[in-house]
């Protein structure tokens, strides 16, 4: 059949388009020209996941199994060795990455439901509520949060449930902050508005309208948001007032084995094993902050100028 | 009024007013008990005339507003109540004054803080500074691969591969900063060298990013270009264009990363069993001697809001637009 300007369809034209890219092809695409630091920064990741998930098989021993040893050295039953009643360090730094990495990522996924909602909340409502919740919000954040997580762990006592709670609290101040800020200038958006109009309830139109928009800024905040409430519960740990034994931490593990260090001179490794904990969290710190970094660029749209 | 003057006291009322609200915050930690707390200090043996005893002590029995005016009067004057520790359940008291459990201490934490302050300020300030002027040189790359490094790292982990260097390899530093009240000077500095040296390490990288930043931001706005086209030399653009508007945001970073220190003192003490307010704080949280922990709680707090006032206020002084208001 000749086209001509009477019977003219596009649908002729559409097999000439490169069908639209997957999703998936997308994924594959920017990660391809992602640079080292983040690619590097996703291995690790990904190998602690797997450590996390998996550490009952792939640890050698049982979480809290005690051998006859204390302080045993480096060999090859014992490949880091024990700690101070003599468990085996290799196993309790794999089953950390399970209960310190899992205990960090609950608390900021809980804060981010109390202060992203809130602050989706404020920036909807912008009435009373908002005042109220702002100016607490400041006061709060007046108050270093370690500081303030010492003072509510010595009234409610040290366990991993009141861990998460209080530091999931304290660190929603700054996403509740965050997430105001951004929801703020979406929230006036036409098409917020038409939601409204159309009666769309305040649940629809966090969920479904400016949740959405504000996402790139939530997600790296959420990277950043990770490496603080971590590096806050390892510290906390660390003063022994965090997770508690017999749990493996590496925060408390550091603790446990700092007496270590000082056989340095005589034995280098003994003198590593406090280390080998706080590398661990020092690792996936910075993996995450790679991460991170090379999200932020990637979704401002800042293009690399060819140097 | 003078704008100037208007702002300065808006910021100091405001910052009296935070200052207050967190000290209801602190002395409502008490009013969050369970209330059989009383037997948790005194033990299961006490009495009930013992526990009664001690609930008097504590003011239970009063209104909690009226124990707020004078729990917040005695430590204005100093008075900051007596200790949960050395109690027993027979109703034998040899609790102490929290303010003589403090006192010394504050004074040795008040010392790390100023002798790090002393030695992290000038260098992030220099480091920041330099690597603004020479961006993307080598020299930045490394001072900001280094300083990036140390911000990812918990200060334990500093303090440890210091200890690991320092003390345990080559044995320079003591391991342990057990300072005696009657040490000298000289004596001091050496056995709060280590727990110094850590907290700088930290501090200067949060400094030292902040100014950079600062700097960068200021070095790309119209006015220094202005500056530049006009034909300034790079010592008048930095010393008359850009240090004037600097101020603001360099002060801000050092009372910020000073008040930082607040929270990283806590940490650092405990490694080096510095006897020092966080070694207190942290004690005190793990057996739970609420009026300790209220008390510490109080002084860092204080501290910190203390500290960003002043920050605002040095970057209110000095801001150009308003002490030439138009």
């Amino acid at each position: 059949m000749t086209q001509t300007p009477q019977n003219y369809s596009a649908a002729n034209e559409k097999t000439a388009f490169v069908s639209e890219r997957s999703r998936w092809d997308r994924v594959k695409l920017t990660l391809g020209k992602s640079p080292w630091t983040a690619r590097f920064g996703m291995i690790v990741i990904l190998f602690y996941v797997i450590l996390g998930l998996f550490a009952p098989w792939i640890a050698p021993y049982g979480e809290a199994e005690v051998f006859a040893v204390p302080f045993a050295p480096w060999d090859a039953t014992h490949v880091f060795g024990t700690d101070q009643i003599g468990r085996d360090i290799l196993s309790r730094l794999i089953y950390g990455a399970r209960n310190t990495v899992g205990i960090a990522l609950a608390t900021t996924l809980l804060s981010f439901i109390i202060g992203g909602g809130l602050g989706l909340v404020a920036a909807i409502n912008r009435s009373y509520l908002d005042q109220l919740l702002s100016r607490g919000v400041d006061v709060l954040m007046a108050i270093p949060s370690l500081i303030f997580a010492l003072v509510l762990l010595s009234i409610f006592g040290s366990s991993a449930i009141n861990l998460i709670i209080i530091i999931a609290v304290l660190d929603a101040t700054r996403v509740f902050r965050l997430t105001r800020s951004v929801a703020v200038n979406v929230v006036v958006m036409e098409y917020v508005e038409a939601a409204r109009l159309r009666g769309e309830g305040l649940g629809w139109v966090m969920r479904r309208e400016i949740l959405p928009n504000i996402m790139p800024p939530l997600v790296a905040e959420f990277g950043l948001r990770f490496c603080f409430v971590f590096l806050t519960i390892a510290a906390l740990s660390f003063l022994g007032v965090g997770i508690q034994p017999p749990t493996a931490d590496w925060g408390s593990m550091v603790r446990e084995n700092a007496s270590l260090i000082q056989f340095a001179q005589y034995d280098i490794k003994a003198g590593l094993t406090p280390l080998l904990p706080a590398s661990a969290i020092a690792l996936l710190t910075v993996a995450v902050n790679f991460v991170v970094d090379w999200f932020l660029h990637h979704t401002s749209g800042i293009k690399d100028t060819p140097k | 009024m003078h704008p100037v003057l208007k702002t300065v006291v808006q910021r100091l009322g405001l910052g009296l007013v935070t200052l207050f609200i967190v000290s209801i915050i602190i002395f409502a930690a008490i009013e969050l008990l369970p209330g059989d707390f009383g037997e948790a200090v005194l033990g299961q043996a006490a009495t009930e005339d013992t526990v009664a005893a001690f609930r008097r002590e504590l003011g239970l029995d009063k209104p909690a507003v009226l124990r707020y005016v004078d729990w917040i009067a005695g430590a204005v004057q100093g008075d900051l109540g007596n200790s949960f520790s050395g109690r027993s359940s027979s109703g034998v008291d040899r609790s102490r004054p929290v303010v003589d459990l403090i006192g010394p201490r504050l004074w040795n934490t008040m010392f790390l803080a100023s002798f790090t302050a002393v030695i992290a300020v000038p260098l992030a300030l220099f480091l920041g500074i330099s690597a603004a002027l020479y961006r993307n040189s080598i020299y930045d790359r490394v001072v900001n691969a280094m300083t990036l490094t140390t911000i990812s790292f918990p200060e334990f982990f500093v303090a440890y591969i210091l200890i690991l260097v320092l003390t345990s390899l080559w044995p320079i530093f003591p391991s342990l900063s057990n300072i005696s009240p009657d040490a000298d000077l000289l004596d001091r500095l050496y056995r709060s060298a280590m727990p110094a040296l850590t907290l700088t390490l930290v501090i200067v990288a949060h400094m030292m990013r902040m100014t950079r930043a600062a700097i960068i931001n200021l070095l790309a706005s119209p006015y220094i270009q202005m500056a530049r086209l006009s034909g300034a030399s790079q010592r008048e653009v930095i010393l008359k264009h850009a240090l004037p508007n600097a101020w603001a945001p360099i002060a801000t970073v050092i009372a910020f990363n000073l008040a930082y220190l607040v929270v990283g003192v806590v940490v650092v003490e405990v490694v080096f069993v510095y006897p020092g307010v966080g070694q207190l704080m942290v004690d005190a949280v793990s057996s739970r001697d609420i009026p300790v922990v209220q008390a510490c709680a109080l002084i860092f707090a204080a501290t910190y809001i203390i500290l960003n006032l002043i920050a605002d206020i040095i970057g209110i002084v000095t801001n150009p637009k308003l002490l030439h208001p138009k």
